[in-house]
């Protein structure tokens, strides 16, 4: 043997080898998931920043150019083939790589698209004018312009340089007003829909049961009639604050055009991002996150926040987490505890394990049809018969969305706690059982206690799973919009039968569904960082109860 | 069922000894002297125990007094424990054993069908090898047999709990953190709150199962004195494998050899003048 074989053979012996391969694996994971992580992070959280407004003067022939005015949303570099191919025109001699600038231009109503390609080496300068102004509105998206003048009921009130400062205050009240007049609507207004609501079916009962007495209908128009009276002086109010709102108007000059009437009603916001410094810029870059997270979406969900996304997220999954581990527990329980080992508990333990990997969908239509169709409509039929044909529990809901993702993840919450349950020390069940106890005190006093970290172990294992799961959802309660959050002010404040919006479906919605693909894409980025924060919240809360557990429970280690 | 040994502790007492019945079979314990003068606790008629197919005790037969200590020693699984865990039924929990005969405590079948386990086992407690307290505070593990029978008062409690500590001889050690995890104590600690927890709910018959075993020699030295101070009270027996030890803390001793009690005899008796070879060969550590 030579030296080298010698040398060769050590080197394996001595395990260095396995133990590259084992930090290279460990290596790979690391940098998959960090760099997955950092992507998303990086173009979701950049699009919060408030970039330069451009004024760009762009060559469109020899001896034309013109004015585009816009913030830089994308950099591209194409080869002269594919150039020639997508824009018409034969790319220009000498260059190996045409460079391409996307422009959020705006001003969807006035121009043809609110994105446009320029070609780098048709720019002929950029300038960024302190004056350009970018507004938000609820309608047709951003505006970019410079402010001419400010006007209330009609009256002139500022111009020039004085109209930025006229505009703050204004745009302050407005957003003042709009918050009344939601308020307005949500709460009394609400209410008031909600008991008409309740008096329709209270009739319809009636009739149901043969019980519409003269004087039980009267006494329920009655009702409807003092309710209407409210509901019209409530009516007034609000367009008397419409009609505050409707006050101001401002004017904008454009690239192509003077004078644009925008409305304040429309505004939700005005700045004039090449006026600030960096520190102002980072002050509004976080006042643009929480915007995001704390307001609801506009414009097909390519515009506005996602909190009703967020919300309906963490509570579809409490509620999945609130049915899905006592019901485990139970489970696993009975077959590590009570049942005889055999054949076939094992056949169960199989059957369990393999539950985990049916595909995801079947459990959606598995929900739709078992808990939507079959008891949500039994349901209906013995308590909600005055409703009908309408359906209240016999639709999709986000109580059926959290129950068929229960059943998607009790698998992991029975096998968990059944590993759990193994564990415990039979010393410890014979002290308790010596002692006098039950088998059932035993498990109740001593043994689940001491198996509540490895509950909880499957509880974060569960979380996991159903906070990404998606395509289950679309069948059985996700909708792309819904008008009330689960949750409000009204009786019985829980409203376990309304459908709910969910960050994974709003990320397939906003990047696939939408109608404003440039728009909607760092939304999709944002969104889906959201939804990952969001999952490693409710996980580190559920693993910090875990760890607490641990520390409670230490078992008899020596 | 093949034969009865009737001797009840009020007959005992008026024979003379060592012509009293002999129990069956020839191999057990025939010379029974003073033990006769105490009333009997437990007794064990024509006991067999059978692992499945496995005969794990033969025919034992013995008598065993009350408010004494009688000790069984014999070589690694010569079913002393298994016979232990007898008395409080605790072998009820293995799978595919098997019991034949009776033991009485105080003259009940603990076997008969009316026979609540769990009552039973209030009356028999039992301390095993390991120290094993439950992840609570060293308040709630003694507590907790007590809370088993229901919502208590608190202060009933809060006495009940100091007195058992105090008999444990762990009070003075505890009594500043009640409210610790029981699991920061030491190995002996442990097993002297073990025992806290067994004679807090008042049981007359106690079971250590070689509770010295995983303790160092000053934990035993006090465990030892704790039996000793607690066999005015109890009933207690006691399994080891130390015959230093059941010389020292038990009044009665027990040979046990392959499932059958070769020789049963007060602790003096068995260990300077045994009857049988075995027993002597044992205990002069020819084998074990």
């Amino acid at each position: 043997m030579s030296p080298e074989q010698g040398n060769f053979r050590t080197w394996w012996r001595s395990g260095a080898p396995w133990i590259w391969l084992n930090a290279g694996a460990v290596a790979i994971s690391l940098v998959v998931v960090v760099g997955l992580l950092a992507l998303i992070a990086a173009r979701g959280l950049a699009h919060f920043w408030p970039q330069d407004i451009l004024q760009i003067t762009y060559r469109t022939s020899v001896e034309t150019t013109e004015v585009v005015i816009g913030q830089l949303a994308g950099t591209e570099e194409v080869t002269p083939e594919r150039f020639a191919e997508s824009a018409g025109t034969p790319a220009p001699t000498g260059l190996e790589s045409i460079e391409r600038w996307l422009v959020k231009v705006g001003n969807r109503d006035r121009l043809p698209a609110d994105f446009r390609w320029l070609n780098h080496h048709q720019i002929e300068s950029i300038s960024t004018p302190t004056e350009l102004v970018r507004v938000e509105r609820t309608e047709w998206g951003d505006f970019y312009g410079t402010l001419s003048a400010v006007l209330e009921e009609g009256r002139l009130v500022a111009e020039g340089a004085a109209a930025w400062a006229a505009l703050q205050p204004r745009i302050d009240r407005v957003k003042t007003l709009r918050e009344q007049a939601r308020e307005l609507q949500r709460g009394a207004i609400g209410r008031i829909n909600h008991q008409l609501e309740g008096l329709r079916l209270e009739r319809r009962s009636l009739e149901l049961k043969d019980k519409a007495t003269p004087e039980a209908l009267a006494d329920i128009e009655l009702r409807e009639q003092q309710l209407a009276d409210e509901y019209a002086v409530l009516q007034q109010e609000l367009n008397a604050l419409y009609a505050a709102i409707d006050r101001d108007i401002i004017l904008m000059d454009t690239a192509h055009s003077e004078g644009v009437r925008v409305p304040l009603s429309h505004v939700v916001e005005a700045t004039q991002p090449n006026a600030l410094s960096t520190i102002e810029k980072l002050g509004r870059y976080f006042h643009n996150i929480w915007t995001f997270v704390s307001t609801e979406p506009r414009e097909a969900n390519t515009e506005g926040g996602v909190f009703p996304a967020i919300f309906g997220t963490v509570m579809m999954v409490l509620l999945m987490s609130v049915m899905v581990t006592p019901f485990g527990v139970i489970a696993a329980v009975y077959l590590r505890e009570y049942a005889r080992q055999g054949a076939v508990i094992r056949l169960i333990r199989i059957a369990v394990n393999n539950l985990a990997g049916v595909p995801s969908i079947v459990y959606g239509v598995f929900g739709l049809g078992f808990f939507v169709y079959l008891i949500g409509g039994t349901v209906d039929e013995a308590l909600f018969p005055e409703a009908l044909p309408a359906p209240t529990f016999g639709t999709p809901g986000i109580l059926w969305a959290s129950m068929t993702l229960a059943i998607l993840t009790v698998p992991v919450v029975i096998v968990s706690t059944e590993e759990g349950l193994s564990r415990i020390p039979r010393a410890v069940r014979e002290g308790s059982l010596a002692l006098g106890a039950t088998k059932f005190e035993t498990l109740w006093k001593v043994v689940l206690p001491m198996a509540s970290p490895s509950i909880m172990t499957g509880v974060i294992l569960a979380i996991a799973r159903a906070a990404g799961e998606v395509a289950p959802l679309m069948l059985v309660g996700v909708v792309k919009l819904a008008p009330e959050l689960p949750f409000d002010g009204n009786f019985p404040y829980l409203h376990l039968d309304r459908k709910f919006m969910h960050l994974g479906f709003h990320i397939y919605d906003v990047g696939f569904q939408s109608p404003n693909v440039e728009a909607a894409r760092p939304l999709v980025y944002a969104t889906a960082f959201l939804l990952v924060a969001v999952i490693i919240v409710l996980n580190l809360t559920v693993i910090l109860m875990r760890n607490h557990l641990r520390e409670k429970y230490r078992a008899l280690e020596n | 069922m093949r034969s009865k040994t009737d001797i009840q502790p009020g007959e005992a007492k008026n024979t003379t000894p060592v012509s009293v019945a002999v129990p069956r079979p020839p191999t057990a314990a025939q010379n029974q002297t003073e033990r006769r003068d105490t009333p009997v606790c437990l007794e064990v008629k024509n006991l067999n125990l059978y692992y499945g197919d496995k005969q794990a005790l033969h025919d034992i037969n013995m008598q065993i007094p009350e408010r004494k200590v009688t000790a069984f020693i014999g070589p690694s699984g010569c079913g002393k424990s298994t016979l232990l865990r007898c008395f409080n039924r605790m072998n009820d929990l293995v799978d595919g054993v098997r019991i034949e005969g009776h033991i009485l405590l105080d003259g009940a079948d603990i076997h008969a069908p009316s026979v609540d386990v769990a009552s039973l086992r209030r009356h028999v407690g039992m301390v095993f090898q390991k120290p094993n307290p439950f992840p609570k505070s060293i308040y709630e593990n003694v507590a907790y047999g007590l809370r088993l029978k229901g919502p208590q008062p608190r202060r009933e409690l809060d006495e009940r709990v100091e007195r058992a500590l105090k008999s444990a001889a762990l009070w003075d050690e505890v009594k500043d953190r009640l409210d610790d995890s029981a699991m920061g104590l030491s190995g002996g600690q442990q097993q002297r709150l073990v025992i806290a927890r067994a004679v807090a709910v008042e049981p007359s018959v106690i079971l250590l199962d070689e509770p010295a075993s995983a303790l160092d020699p000053i934990s035993t030295l006090k465990i030892e004195e704790l039996i000793y101070e607690l066999k005015a009270d109890y009933t207690i027996l006691i399994v080891t494998h130390n015959m230093q030890q059941a010389a020292r803390v038990s009044d009665y001793t027990a040979f046990m050899y392959l499932g059958e009690l070769v020789e049963f005899d007060n602790t003096d008796q068995l260990f300077t003048n045994p009857r049988h070879k075995q027993t002597e060969d044992y205990i002069t550590g020819r084998y074990g």
